[in-house]
């Protein structure tokens, strides 16, 4: 059988729906910014190392650095453009804006990806490094340790931190969960 | 990186035959080891097989009260299982101190298992490298090294293990079940690695072309009764540089049963069988557990830049199994 | 103290202007404007730190899908050599120039293709041999290369009779410090889209300062200024790694020529790291005198710092020692050290931050062995005027920051004894410091512009590269025009828009706000013809007074609070508290925001940074994110940080900088944390956990 360096995918794409032929070696990061000029996911490390590039993929927290865009062929994939509707903010975007949740703002799009997938992993009951060996059944409260472990995978070097947690857990707050 | 091909495998047997056609074909999982290796120049696949879509996720509760965790399961659904969080809390916790939320989303069962070394010059094509390519030399001995082994390593290779999942399997007795054109197979964990000797290349005792379909842990009163810690150099996002995975079971003052795995302290997730010897059928005491912790660190063999990790392995294992007695005292 | 301000759109906490973008994905940055036709550049980079390229073969590369050509020394265009940066001619902008190798990393060829993919696996495929000879990339005082530093900054200190009042101390501290090169990793990485058109050269850059990167590039192309147009809007963290002209925009300059197309070339994390520029090394030796009540007597600091024979450099790890304690004797001795290494650059709140983990460590161990509390010997040696200049600070709030921040923190309560404080197996530790940093303002230009509906242009070179400098200008312009903040519109980031100092040396807010205020004032003065817009604009080069008759200083005071397990040396900072006199505080909201960030990256340099090289090669071997650690959010408790009310009476409206002062004193308070925790005092940095549980390694052992 002849085998082929390109692949036509399909995916949707904050609810567009694309289909495009692919280098195997295009990342699904740089299909999202090469391809389709969605340039929220930031390219900080390309190799997993940073979190700026998080998008969601299918719902779930990923590293599209470390997603090859064959394989992620028919999935749906949301970036931080499609968050919101054009022109308005989602409850977190706003409260990183309101308690200054960074400063360069390079590593945002992917915090915020990263948040709102972080929240509903623990909505969904998920445990997390300091709370797993604690009473299986339960489901960890959301306080600032639980947050900042959950959020270590985004670096920032303008160390916003102390404000992203506070964005987080305040947002998690005014909406039960949701972000 | 190099062009290749890729496939989406849809069932098992499509996956094998796409792996045996192709000489430089591999296996891919989540890729969050293999495509980073591949944007360095250090694997070089010619063709991809996408396997992360097969039907082998999920974890089944066997009869025996133990688990099979399906291959392509990724990280965060293993870690988020409710059995096993009750059955093998030490699994859970293993999983969950590695990599990012992000990365475990997508890193499968599988693909952890096989994750290479992070040692930095196995990644740096410019230096020479016995894992990378065979009879080069090892750039580390002579250079920096003080993540790398203290246990099991060889003049030709002194690389650790990454997995902090494999760590947990080891102590727990897991089994990894694979299938090839052949047919289907199981290596226990305790023979997945082989010692490196004069072949650090060669890293699993799985035969070529195999898939990996699950990974089988053997249910056990003492499981449930496990803790994992892992040290590193920042609080999170870090691979280890000491990991205990432990597991102890205390009846009428005496220990029952109890289990001791390493990370970050040699090629492979290290068993420190002769030291769980010396713990069992004694009392859980101090003294007992540091005999314990000095046995299990007595074959070690430090490098110039790496002492520091024998003390500190030590310490880890008296910590933890101090930290389990106390649970089992209350129990 | 401070005149009253009128209030207004100063002292305000506003969020950013540029937020809304920056949370929605929509600010673009220099990797993200698209761009019809466009190349992608993939540098080559040399693995051996001295030595000559022999040979460049592309002959597989050029034949891979997609390439448009290779550049390397021998082909590619020449560009004028005696183009330089801040301190003078700079060999390292030389790239693709000649075949000599000056460190690891230097770029040797660019790759150029139509996609990214395929200029990667074509650089892949480059076969590059080199001729290597040996390197020296070992630091230390008593290096035989090492020079005097050079003094553009300032002389070097040498008051009173250091070896009289160090025989009539009561203790005499004389310790080693070291601290390692650090790497500045803002997360977005250098990258840059190129092109040229009609001779003119256009640039969407990451950097800190688009007008000076024009300059140096019209210097390379010996083209005028104005045919250069740079422009940077959105810039993803600089903390002085981006002041340079930084390779991608200079070899996207040469291939854009070449090839006659626009070329981006995003430079790969690794790169990042090998071809950048780096916080140098520092090797430091301390000497205190003082008597047994807590008074110093004599203060030496001797500091040496890498650097490249390159570019000329100036880490001032001593200016502190100048300005901090009232000493009759002070004498200062700064050292460069010419090794195998790229240029270094200055790295947030450079030489104060390696300069005070010396000092304020050393400081620290004097209290300890006069069993004094340190905020007490702090308290006690306090100069009237500055020590060494002997001219009146035109404001010094540092003990304000030292007794509010002590209150703060409860700092009454620490029991100074170390090792007495413990929770089940962790160790407590508790500890402070405090620095000083230069400010000042330089020169630069703004234009305000009346529009005709009432509302302002404003139109200044800065650079916001995380600062928050769009909505602090806009806050600044709104008042010295007298309206609200709605009727400005502020533009930024553009060498179009006239000479402008960059984002450095904590004067740029200062250098811009300066502009703007005059240019305000002269359009209040000349108010023109409403009927259409008028502009004024005011460049401050003649109105800023050099040699004022005042120090010009920022302070502040740190303290933090350290959990040590000593069975595995891990530290975890738990608390850490800043108190900070710098000037009028534009907006504490952003202010805020920059000092805390400065502290986290003084955490991150306390507890985990570190560049690590192979002796044999000279190469980095942790060069990523996954081997050079940088604090993560599992690090970083929730810091706090406030400003003591402050007015700078040399500037107009009475602000200072303040982007680089929150890294300074952190590390020292960290360390000295630390000692109090576990008795063991660290002199290198990181406090990493293998010192922790071997002391032996925590001090600097002598050559
Ligand atoms: C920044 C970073 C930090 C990390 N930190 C940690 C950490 O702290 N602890 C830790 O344990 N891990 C860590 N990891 C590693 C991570 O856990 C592994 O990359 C991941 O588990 C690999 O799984 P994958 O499915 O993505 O594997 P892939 O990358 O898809 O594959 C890895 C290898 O396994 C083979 N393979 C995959 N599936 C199968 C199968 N079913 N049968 C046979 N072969 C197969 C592939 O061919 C390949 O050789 C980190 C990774 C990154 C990038
Ligand atoms: S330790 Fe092993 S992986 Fe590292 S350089 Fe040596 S042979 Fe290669
Ligand atoms: S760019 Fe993907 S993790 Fe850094
Ligand atoms: S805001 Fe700059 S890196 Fe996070």
């Amino acid at each position: 059988m002849i085998d082929h360096t390109r692949t036509d995918v399909s995916l949707r794409v904050n609810e567009a729906f694309h289909r495009l032929s692919v280098d195997n070696r295009r990342t699904l990061l740089d299909l999202l910014r090469e391809d389709l000029g969605l340039t929220g996911p930031k390219k900080g490390c390309d190799h997993g190392q940073c979190g700026a590039c998080t998008v969601l993929c299918d719902d779930r927290r990923v590293l599209s650095c470390l997603t090859l865009a064959v394989a992620a062929d028919a999935t749906a994939v949301t970036t931080v453009e499609g968050l919101a509707a054009e022109g308005e903010l989602r409850p977190i975007q706003e409260a990183f804006v309101r308690l200054d949740g960074f400063q360069c703002g390079f590593c945002t799009p992917g915090q915020i990806c990263s948040a709102v997938g972080m929240l509903a992993e623990h909505a969904a009951g998920w445990p997390s490094a300091v709370t797993a060996g604690d009473a299986p059944d339960r489901v960890p409260e959301l306080d600032e340790t639980e947050v900042r472990e959950r959020m270590s995978g985004n670096l920032c070097r303008c160390g916003a931190y102390p404000s992203i947690v506070r964005a987080v857990l305040e947002t998690a707050a005014r909406q039960g969960g949701a972000a | 990186m190099r062009e290749f091909a890729y496939r989406r495998a849809a069932r098992v047997s499509d996956a094998l035959t796409a792996v045996a056609e192709d000489a430089g074909a591999r296996y891919l999982g989540g890729g969050t080891n293999l495509v980073d290796l591949m944007k360095r120049g250090v694997e070089e696949p010619t063709r991809l097989v996408d396997v992360r879509r097969l039907p082998l996720d999920g974890v089944q509760v066997a009869p025996d009260g133990g688990l099979v965790v399906g291959a392509t399961t990724t990280n965060s659904d293993v870690a988020a299982h409710p059995e096993v969080r009750r059955r093998f809390p030490a699994l859970a916790l293993a999983v969950l101190s590695g990599a990012s939320g992000q990365l475990r989303n997508v890193a499968t069962v599988g693909g952890n298992l096989l994750q290479r070394t992070r040692c930095g010059y196995f990644a740096d094509l410019s230096r020479p490298c016995n894992k990378r390519v065979p009879g080069s030399g090892c750039a580390a001995i002579g250079g920096v090294h003080p993540n790398h082994a203290v246990l099991g390593h060889s003049e030709h290779c002194v690389a650790t293990h990454p997995s902090d999942m494999a760590v947990a399997l080891a102590a727990f007795d897991a089994v990894v079940r694979y299938q090839t054109l052949d047919g289907a197979g199981e290596i226990p964990l305790s023979r997945f690695y082989p010692p490196v000797g004069d072949r650090p290349d060669r890293e699993t005792a799985l035969p070529p072309g195999a898939l990996i379909t699950a990974v089988v842990l053997p249910g056990s009163a003492v499981s449930p009764r496990s803790r994992y810690r892992k040290v590193r150099e920042r609080a999170s996002y870090a691979f280890a540089i000491v990991s205990v995975a432990a597991a102890l079971d205390v009846r009428d003052g005496v220990v029952h049963d109890v289990r001791i795995a390493l990370g970050g302290v040699a090629s492979r997730p290290w068993r420190a069988g002769s030291a769980e010897a010396v713990l069992r059928g004694a009392r859980p005491t101090a003294d007992g557990f540091r005999t314990c912790a000095d046995e299990a660190l007595s074959d070690a063999k430090p490098l110039p830049d790496n002492g520091y990790k024998v003390p500190l392995a030590r310490n880890l294992i008296r910590a933890v199994l101090a930290e389990l007695a106390a649970t089992e005292e209350n129990r | 103290m401070s005149p009253e301000p009128a209030p207004g759109a100063v002292g305000a906490s506003r969020p950013r202007i540029e937020g809304p973008l920056k949370v929605t994905g929509a600010a673009r940055y220099a990797a993200d404007v698209p761009l019809p036709d466009l190349a992608h550049g993939w540098m080559v980079t040399a693995t051996t730190s001295r030595g000559r390229v022999r040979d460049v073969d592309a002959s597989t590369a050029l034949a891979m899908p997609g390439v448009l050509g290779v550049l390397d020394h021998r082909n590619a265009p020449r560009l004028d050599q005696g183009a330089g940066n801040y301190f003078g001619p700079d060999g390292s902008l030389q790239l693709l120039q000649h075949e000599v190798i000056p460190y690891a990393g230097w770029p040797v060829a660019l790759v150029v293709a139509e996609t990214p993919e395929q200029a990667r696996a074509a650089a892949a495929a480059l076969r590059v041999t080199c001729d290597a000879e040996p390197h020296d990339l070992d630091l230390g005082l008593e290096h035989p290369a090492a020079r005097p530093a050079s003094t553009a900054f300032g002389p070097e200190a040498d008051t009173g009779d250091l070896d009289a009042e160090l025989a009539a101390s009561a203790v005499v501290v004389e310790e080693r410090y070291r601290t390692p090169e650090e790497s500045h990793c803002a997360v977005e990485p250098h990258a840059a889209t190129v092109w040229w058109d009609s001779g003119d050269l256009y640039a969407v850059d990451s950097n800190q300062g688009a007008f000076s990167v024009s300059e140096v590039l019209a210097a390379l192309w010996s083209i005028d200024r104005e045919r250069v147009h740079v422009r940077s809007e959105h810039v993803g963290g600089g903390f002085g790694g981006k002041g340079a002209c930084g390779p991608p925009v200079i070899l996207g300059s040469l291939a854009s020529r070449r090839f006659g197309r626009p070329v981006r070339i995003v430079m790969t994390r690794a790169q990042v790291f090998e071809t950048t520029s780096s916080r140098p090394p520092t090797d430091q030796l301390l000497t205190i005198g003082a008597d047994a009540d807590g008074r110093l007597r004599a203060v030496r600091h001797r500091a040496a710092y890498a650097l490249s024979p390159l570019a000329e450099y100036i880490e001032a790890c001593t200016e502190q020692t100048k300005v901090l304690y009232a000493a009759p004797a002070i004498r200062t001795q700064l050292v460069a050290v010419p090794l195998d290494v790229l240029p270094p650059a200055s790295m947030r709140g450079p030489g104060a931050t390696p300069g005070s983990f010396a000092l304020e460590s050393a400081i620290d161990e004097v209290a300890e062995r006069l069993d004094l509390d340190p905020v007490e010997l702090r308290l006690r040696n306090q100069p009237a005027v500055g020590p060494v200049s002997g001219l009146p600070f035109s404001t010094r709030r540092l003990v304000a920051c030292l007794r509010e921040g002590a209150r703060r923190f409860g700092w009454a309560a620490r029991d100074r004894r170390p090792r007495s404080r413990r929770e089940g197996a962790l160790l407590i530790g508790s500890g402070v410091a405090t620095t000083s940093f230069g400010a000042g303002v330089f020169p630069s230009t703004a234009s305000i512009t009346a529009e005709t509906d009432g509302t302002f242009t404003v139109s200044v070179g800065a650079s916001d590269i995380g600062t928050g400098a769009r909505t602090a200008l806009t806050a600044v312009a709104a008042d010295s025009l007298g309206v609200g903040t709605e009727k400005i519109r502020i533009r930024i980031g553009d060498s179009d828009l006239g000479a402008a100092w960059g984002a450095g040396g904590s004067r740029g807010t200062t250098s811009w706000s300066f502009a703007i205020t005059e240019a305000a004032k002269k359009l209040r003065e000349n108010p023109g013809d409403p009927a259409g817009p008028v502009t004024a604009t005011v460049d401050t080069t003649t109105m800023i007074d050099f040699r004022p008759g005042g120090e010009r200083q920022t302070f502040s005071a740190v303290f933090a609070e350290v959990a040590v397990d000593p069975a595995t040396g891990e530290v975890r900072v738990r608390r850490l508290l800043g108190l900070f006199a710098v000037g009028r505080v534009i907006n504490p909201l952003l202010a805020r925001s920059q000092v805390v960030g400065g502290m986290v990256m003084g955490l991150s340099m306390a507890l985990h940074e570190e560049s690590v090289r192979d002796a044999r090669t000279g190469r980095l071997v942790n060069g990523d994110f996954a081997g050079y650690h940088i604090a993560s959010h599992a690090d970083v408790p929730d810091v706090e940080a406030d400003f003591v009310p402050d007015y700078e009476p040399q500037d107009p409206s009475g602000f200072n900088g303040l982007g680089e002062i929150g890294t300074a004193g952190t590390a020292a308070a960290i360390a000295n944390a630390v000692w109090h925790a576990t008795g063991t005092r660290h002199r290198v940095l990181p406090v990493r956990l293998d010192r922790v549980l071997e002391p032996g390694r925590a001090a600097v052992r002598e050559p």
